[in-house]
C-alpha cells in the first residue's frame, strides 16, 4: 500500500468552517464532497473515508450522497471538464454537431477522458442558458451560441 | 415590433431596475432606486400577518411552475409556540428545467430584490433562518450572492435585530451538485439535509415537518422577487398590472429557433403569438412553427392553433398544457417528433431519483421504445404501450411529479402528431 491518505489541513479548516451555518452536520455532506473534488478534481474511497470522521457519518452514507449527484466524480477525470448541455433546446440548435466535433477533436466518448488527462466531457442538465443556445461550460467558464467552427479555438485555451 | 422595450417602475416591476450594460446592480444602486424601502416599510409599520394578507390578496402564484398561491402557502406555516426552534424559509434557485432561464438573470442582474423578497417572506412566516438553494453549474449566481448577501449583512438588512425592529434572520447560500430533482421541494429539502434527493411523502408537507423537521416554506427565485413591489405599491396596483385572472407580470419567453429568442416581463394574458411575433420576432427564416411547449420540458405540447391563447395559468391548463415556468419553446418544422421526445425523454429517465418504480422503470422504457421507432425499427404495439406507460405514469401513479412532467410532452405529442410516430414502425 501507498502512503496513508489524509486530507490537507486547508481542506479539514474548509469542511469545519461549514459547521457555522447548519444545524445538522450531515448538511454539510455535498459542500465537504465538493471541497475536496475541489483540490484534487474527484473524490477517492480514502477521501469519503476521510470526510465521515469529520462529520461523524458513516462512509457508506456519505457514499450514497456521493454517487447520487452528477456533479460529484467518484473516479479520476481530467484538468478540464467539459460539461455540454444536451436539453431541449440545445437540441433543437444542434448541440449533436457541438458534440460530434467535440468527440473527433478529442477522441473520446462522453463519459471519457483524454489519455493525457486534458479533458472530461459530460452532458449537463440545461444550463439555463437557452436564448443563446447551443451552450457548453468548461470548467466555470460558460460559452454561448457556440458553432462547430468555434470549438477548436475553444479547447486551445485550455492547458 | 418593440426590440427596445422601455421598462418602468409602475408596469415592470421585476425588470425596470436592470441596467442597458446589463451589469449587476449592487446595493447602492439598489437602494438608489427604491431598493428595501419595502423592507423598511414592513418591519416598521406592518405585522408578519398584515404582510401575508397583502400577499394573499395581491394574488402572487408561485413562479417556480405549479403555480399555487403564494399567500395561503405562507399562511399554512402553524403559529409559534413558547419553545419554538428555528423555522426556514428556502429560496428555490435550482433553475433547471430545459427550457427556463429566468431565475438566473434574477439573481445576475438583481440579486438584492432577491434578498429583500427573501427579508420579507422571511419576515411574513417569522422565519429566523433563509438558504437559498443555488444549482451548482451557477457559478456566477454563487460569487454575485455571495457578495449580495455580505452587502445585506453590512447594512444592517441581515442579522440580529434587524434595523431595530427586533427581527432577526439569518441567510446563508447553499450550493448543490447536479440532479433536476432538487428542484421539487421536498427533494430539494432532503438535498439541504444532506441526503439524496428524494421526495418526501406528503403529508406532512413542508410548513408543518420540514427542514430537520422544522416549519419550513420554500419559495422560488421569481416569486421571492416579486414581493417588495407588493408591499412597496399595494395589490391594486398589482393586480392592474396583468391582462387576467393571474395578477402581476412574468418572466416570459420564447426560445428555439427564432429571430429573437429570449426573455422579458411581460403581464399575464398576454397572447403567445405576440411574444413569439412581437418579441421573438417569428421564426428564423424558411422555417415555420410546428409546435410549442408553454413553459419548460415537462408541459405538453402545443401547435400552430394555440398560439392566440392568453399566457395564464387557468387557460393554459384548460386548453390541456401548462404554463409551466412560461418559457416558451418554439419547435420548427425541420424537427421529427419522435426524435425530440425521445431527447426529452432521455432526460427525464437520467434524472429520475429511481425512488419509485414505475418512474425509475417506466421511463427507460419509454426511452427504448422511442429509440426504436426513432430508428424506424418500431413493433406494431409500441404506440399502445407508449400510451400504456402514459398512463401508468400519469398524477397519482407516483410519488411526485416528475413522471406525470416526463408524460406531458410525450402523449401531446401522440396527440397531434400520432403519423410521425406510426412513420416509425417497420
Amino acid at each position: 500500500m501507498s502512503t496513508k491518505f489524509v486530507l490537507s489541513s486547508f481542506e479539514i479548516n474548509e469542511i469545519e468552517n461549514q459547521k457555522k451555518y447548519y444545524e445538522n452536520y450531515r448538511a454539510i455532506t455535498i459542500e465537504a464532497l465538493k471541497i475536496v473534488q475541489k483540490q484534487r478534481g474527484w473524490v477517492s474511497d480514502q477521501a469519503v473515508i476521510e470526510i465521515s470522521k469529520i462529520l461523524n457519518i458513516s462512509p457508506s452514507d456519505i457514499e450514497s450522497v456521493a454517487t447520487f449527484y452528477s456533479q460529484i466524480y467518484r473516479q479520476p477525470v481530467g484538468r478540464n471538464i467539459i460539461r455540454y448541455c444536451d436539453s431541449v433546446v440545445c437540441y433543437l440548435t444542434g448541440y449533436q454537431e457541438i458534440t460530434k466535433v467535440l468527440e473527433n477533436i478529442l477522441s473520446i466518448k462522453t463519459g471519457d477522458t483524454t489519455l493525457d488527462n486534458r479533458f472530461t466531457l459530460l452532458p449537463v442538465c440545461c444550463l439555463g442558458n437557452c436564448d443563446k443556445s447551443p451552450t457548453i461550460m468548461i470548467n466555470e467558464d460558460l460559452y454561448s451560441k457556440l458553432t462547430p467552427e468555434s470549438i477548436p479555438n475553444l479547447l486551445d485555451s485550455y492547458k | 415590433m418593440n426590440n427596445k422595450i422601455v421598462r418602468m417602475e409602475e408596469t415592470h416591476p421585476l425588470t425596470w431596475r436592470i441596467r442597458d450594460d446589463k451589469k449587476t446592480i449592487w446595493i447602492k444602486e439598489y437602494c438608489n432606486k427604491n431598493g428595501y424601502n419595502a423592507f423598511k416599510k414592513a418591519i416598521h409599520q406592518n405585522t408578519p400577518e398584515d404582510i401575508i394578507s397583502l400577499v394573499k390578496e395581491s394574488g402572487l402564484k408561485g413562479r417556480g411552475g405549479a403555480g399555487f398561491s403564494t399567500g395561503l402557502k405562507w399562511s399554512l406555516m402553524p403559529n409559534i409556540t413558547n419553545n419554538q426552534e428555528h423555522r426556514y424559509l428556502l429560496c428555490n434557485a435550482d433553475e433547471m428545467e430545459p427550457g427556463t432561464y429566468k431565475d438566473r438573470l434574477l439573481i445576475e442582474y438583481l440579486p438584492h430584490q432577491l434578498i429583500e423578497g427573501i427579508l420579507l417572506s422571511a419576515f411574513a412566516i417569522k422565519a429566523t433562518r433563509g438558504y437559498i438553494f443555488l444549482r451548482g453549474e451557477y457559478v456566477k449566481g454563487e460569487h454575485i450572492l455571495r457578495q449580495a448577501i455580505q452587502e445585506a449583512i453590512h447594512f444592517g438588512y441581515i442579522g440580529c435585530n434587524i434595523l431595530n425592529s427586533g427581527f432577526n434572520f439569518d441567510l446563508f447560500l447553499h450550493t448543490g451538485a447536479g440532479r433536476y430533482i432538487c428542484g421539487e421541494e421536498t427533494a430539494l429539502i432532503n438535498s439541504l439535509e444532506g441526503r439524496r434527493a428524494n421526495p418526501r411523502f406528503k403529508p406532512p408537507f413542508p410548513a408543518t415537518f420540514g427542514l430537520w423537521g422544522k416549519p419550513t416554506c420554500v419559495n422560488n427565485v421569481e416569486t421571492l422577487s416579486n414581493v417588495p413591489s407588493i408591499v412597496l405599491n399595494g395589490t391594486n396596483w398589482y393586480k392592474k398590472l396583468s391582462k387576467s385572472s393571474d395578477t402581476g407580470t412574468k418572466l416570459m419567453g420564447f426560445s428555439g429557433k427564432v429571430k429573437n429568442p429570449g426573455v422579458w416581463e411581460l403581464p399575464f394574458g398576454i397572447s403567445a403569438r405576440e411574444i413569439l411575433e412581437d418579441y421573438a420576432l417569428g421564426m428564423q427564416s424558411g422555417l415555420s412553427l410546428k409546435a410549442w411547449q408553454p413553459g419548460g420540458a415537462g408541459t405538453d405540447f402545443f401547435t400552430q392553433k394555440h398560439l392566440d391563447l392568453s399566457m395564464d395559468f387557468s387557460t393554459i391548463s384548460q386548453a390541456g398544457s401548462r404554463l409551466g415556468t412560461a418559457l416558451a419553446m418554439a419547435v420548427d418544422n425541420q424537427i421529427n417528433m419522435v426524435s425530440l421526445v425521445h431527447n426529452i425523454e432521455k432526460f427525464f429517465a437520467r434524472e429520475s431519483c429511481g425512488l419509485c418504480t414505475p418512474c425509475r422503470d417506466g421511463l427507460p422504457w419509454i426511452v427504448k421504445i422511442l429509440h426504436t421507432l426513432k430508428n424506424k425499427k418500431g413493433q406494431s404495439n409500441d404506440i399502445e404501450n407508449l400510451e400504456r406507460l402514459c398512463i401508468s405514469l400519469s398524477p397519482g401513479k407516483t410519488f411526485c411529479a416528475h413522471a406525470p412532467g416526463a408524460i406531458a410532452p410525450l402523449q401531446s405529442a401522440i396527440k397531434y402528431f400520432r403519423s410521425e410516430f406510426e412513420n416509425g414502425i417497420l
